[in-house]
C-alpha cells in the first residue's frame, strides 16, 4: 500500500511539472504535437527510472562510506549525462526502431533538470531501492501524463481565436497555469 | 587532507569509468554509414515533401541505397532527371515516372456558390469546416482559405481572385501534400495523359447541388449517354471518369454535353509539351 500510495503521489500530487516545476523547457518545447509528446514522455520515463537506479546504487554504496553526500548533484550530472549517451549508441544498434521513435528527445533528456532532480530527491528521501524506482515510474509516468495533456489542449488551441499578443507560448504559459491550478486539487487526496 | 584525497579519487573515478565505458561502446556499437548515402541525398530535391513514402529525403536516401527492393523513382518531384541519377548511383534499374500535379475537383468560384452563412473565424480550412462542415451551401466544395496553399513546399499554389486556389503546373510536382492536408479532400493528381475530368465533387442531388452551386455536377448523365466509350458513370449523383478507358478517347463528345460545365478538358499542357 506504501507503495502504491507512493506512485500516485509522484504521479498527481506532487507532479513534476505542474507543481514542482521542473522540465518546463521540454515541456513547452514539444508540446505542440501530440505523437512528439508521447515519444518524449516515454523516453523520459524509461531514461529516469534507469538513470535513478545507478544513481542510488552508486550513491549508497560508493557515496556514503566515503562521507561524500555532497558530491552527489556533480557526480549524478556526470552519470546522466554519460548514462544518455551510453543508451543512444546501444539502441542505435540493437534497436533501430526504437531510436527512430525516439530519436532527437533522447539527446535533450541528457541534460535536463527532472532526470537530475529526480535521483537527487531519491536519496535525499532516504527511499529503499524498491521505493526509488517506484518514485522514478511514478514521477516519469506524472511528466508524460502533463506533456500529453498539454499537447492535447495546444493541439486544439491551433484552431482557437487567441488574441495576438498571446499567440504561441503566451496562451501556452497561461493553459500551463491552469492546468498546474487543476492539479493543486489533488493536494488534499492524502 | 584525507578527504580532498577522496574527492578526487571519486570525480576522476567517475569520470574515468564512463569515459572508457563510452569508448567501448562507440566501438563496439559503431555503425558504418554507407558512403552512397549521403551522395544520393545530394541528388534529391530537397523539399522533404514526403511524397516517397519516407519521412523526408535522408531516409528515402537511406532506404534506396540499403534497401533493394526500394525503386529509384519513388521521387515524384525529381521527376525522370532525378530518378536516372539515382537509379546511376544506386545500380537500380530505372522506370519510367508518370508525371502528375495537384488538380481541384471543385468551381466552386465566389460568384457561383450559395452561402450557408457568414463565417468570421480564423482563416483555416480546418477550423472552418468544423463548423457545420463549412460556411458554403455545398459540403462537399473547396472552403477557400487555402490551407493546400500554405502546405505547398514549392510555392506552386497560390489563391485566385475567385476564391479558388490555383495551381501552377509548370512548377507543380506532384508531391500530393496539398491533397493530404485539404479537409474536404477534393485535389485530385492527375496525370497529364488524362484528357477529361470532372471538376466537382459534390454528392448532393441534382436540384439541391444546382441550388448550392452553379458549376456543380448535378449527376443528370447526359456526359454518361454521349461517352462512346462507357468510361463516365454516375456514382450518387456525381459523373466519375475512368481514366483507364478514357485514355484512349479521341474526340471526348462529353465535353460539349454538360448542362453545368462541370466536366471538363484538362486544359493544361500536354505530356509531350511538359517534357519539352
Amino acid at each position: 500500500m506504501d507503495y502504491l500510495a507512493l506512485f500516485i503521489s509522484a504521479v498527481l500530487i506532487n507532479n513534476f511539472v505542474l507543481t514542482k516545476f521542473l522540465g518546463l523547457c521540454i515541456f513547452f518545447g514539444i508540446s505542440k504535437n501530440l505523437s512528439a509528446s508521447v515519444g518524449m514522455g516515454m523516453a523520459v520515463t524509461s531514461v529516469m527510472t534507469m538513470t535513478s537506479i545507478l544513481a542510488w546504487l552508486v550513491y549508497f554504496f560508493v557515496l556514503e562510506p566515503l562521507g561524500l553526500q555532497f558530491l552527489s548533484t556533480i557526480v549524478f550530472v556526470i552519470l546522466t549525462a554519460s548514462f544518455v549517451q551510453l543508451l543512444e549508441l546501444i539502441i542505435k544498434k540493437q534497436a533501430p526502431t526504437l531510436y527512430n521513435m525516439w530519436g532527437i528527445y533522447l539527446l535533450l533528456i541528457a541534460t535536463n533538470c527532472i532526470v537530475l532532480a529526480v535521483p537527487l530527491l531519491n536519496v535525499e528521501n532516504h527511499y529503499t531501492f524498491l521505493q526509488s524506482i517506484v518514485f522514478s515510474i511514478g514521477s516519469g509516468l506524472g511528466f508524460a501524463l502533463a506533456i500529453i495533456l498539454m499537447a492535447s489542449i495546444r493541439e486544439k488551441l491551433a484552431y482557437a481565436d487567441v488574441p495576438k499578443p498571446l499567440q504561441g507560448l503566451g496562451v501556452a504559459f497561461i493553459v500551463a497555469g491552469m492546468l498546474g491550478l487543476a492539479f493543486l486539487g489533488f493536494s488534499g487526496m492524502m | 587532507m584525507e578527504k580532498a584525497f577522496f574527492i578526487l579519487l571519486v570525480l576522476v573515478g567517475v569520470g574515468a569509468f564512463f569515459g572508457i565505458v563510452l569508448a567501448i561502446a562507440n566501438k563496439k556499437f559503431a555503425m558504418e554509414v554507407n558512403p552512397l548515402i549521403p551522395e544520393v541525398e545530394d541528388v534529391l530535391p530537397k523539399g522533404q515533401c514526403g511524397a516517397c513514402g519516407f519521412a523526408g529525403c535522408a531516409k528515402y536516401a537511406e532506404a534506396v541505397v540499403l534497401d533493394p527492393d526500394v525503386p529509384p523513382n519513388l521521387c515524384v518531384p525529381g521527376r525522370a532527371e532525378v530518378a536516372a541519377k539515382v537509379a546511376e548511383l544506386t545500380g537500380k534499374k530505372a522506370e519510367e515516372t508518370e508525371p502528375r500535379y495537384a488538380h481541384l475537383k471543385c468551381r466552386g468560384t465566389k460568384t457561383a456558390k450559395a452561402a450557408a452563412y457568414n463565417y468570421q473565424g480564423v482563416p483555416d480550412c480546418g477550423a472552418a469546416k468544423l463548423l457545420q462542415g463549412g460556411p458554403n451551401a455545398c459540403k462537399f466544395g473547396c472552403i477557400g482559405f487555402g490551407n493546400c496553399v500554405r502546405a505547398c513546399p514549392f510555392g506552386a499554389l497560390s489563391m485566385g481572385e475567385d476564391g479558388l486556389p490555383v495551381v501552377d503546373k509548370d512548377i507543380c510536382t506532384g508531391c500530393g501534400k496539398c491533397a493530404d492536408t485539404c479537409p474536404q479532400k477534393i485535389i485530385e493528381l492527375v496525370s497529364f495523359e488524362a484528357p477529361v475530368t470532372v471538376s466537382c465533387s459534390s454528392h448532393d442531388k441534382g436540384g439541391d447541388a444546382r441550388k448550392y452551386c452553379k458549376n456543380a455536377c448535378i449527376g443528370c448523365g447526359m456526359c454518361m449517354r454521349n461517352c462512346s466509350h462507357g468510361a463516365i458513370k454516375i456514382d450518387k449523383f456525381l459523373a466519375v471518369v475512368d481514366k483507364e478507358i478514357c485514355k484512349e478517347c479521341s474526340d471526348p463528345t462529353c465535353l460539349t454535353k454538360c448542362p453545368t460545365g462541370a466536366i471538363g478538358s484538362l486544359t493544361g499542357k500536354t505530356k509531350e509539351e511538359k517534357s519539352a
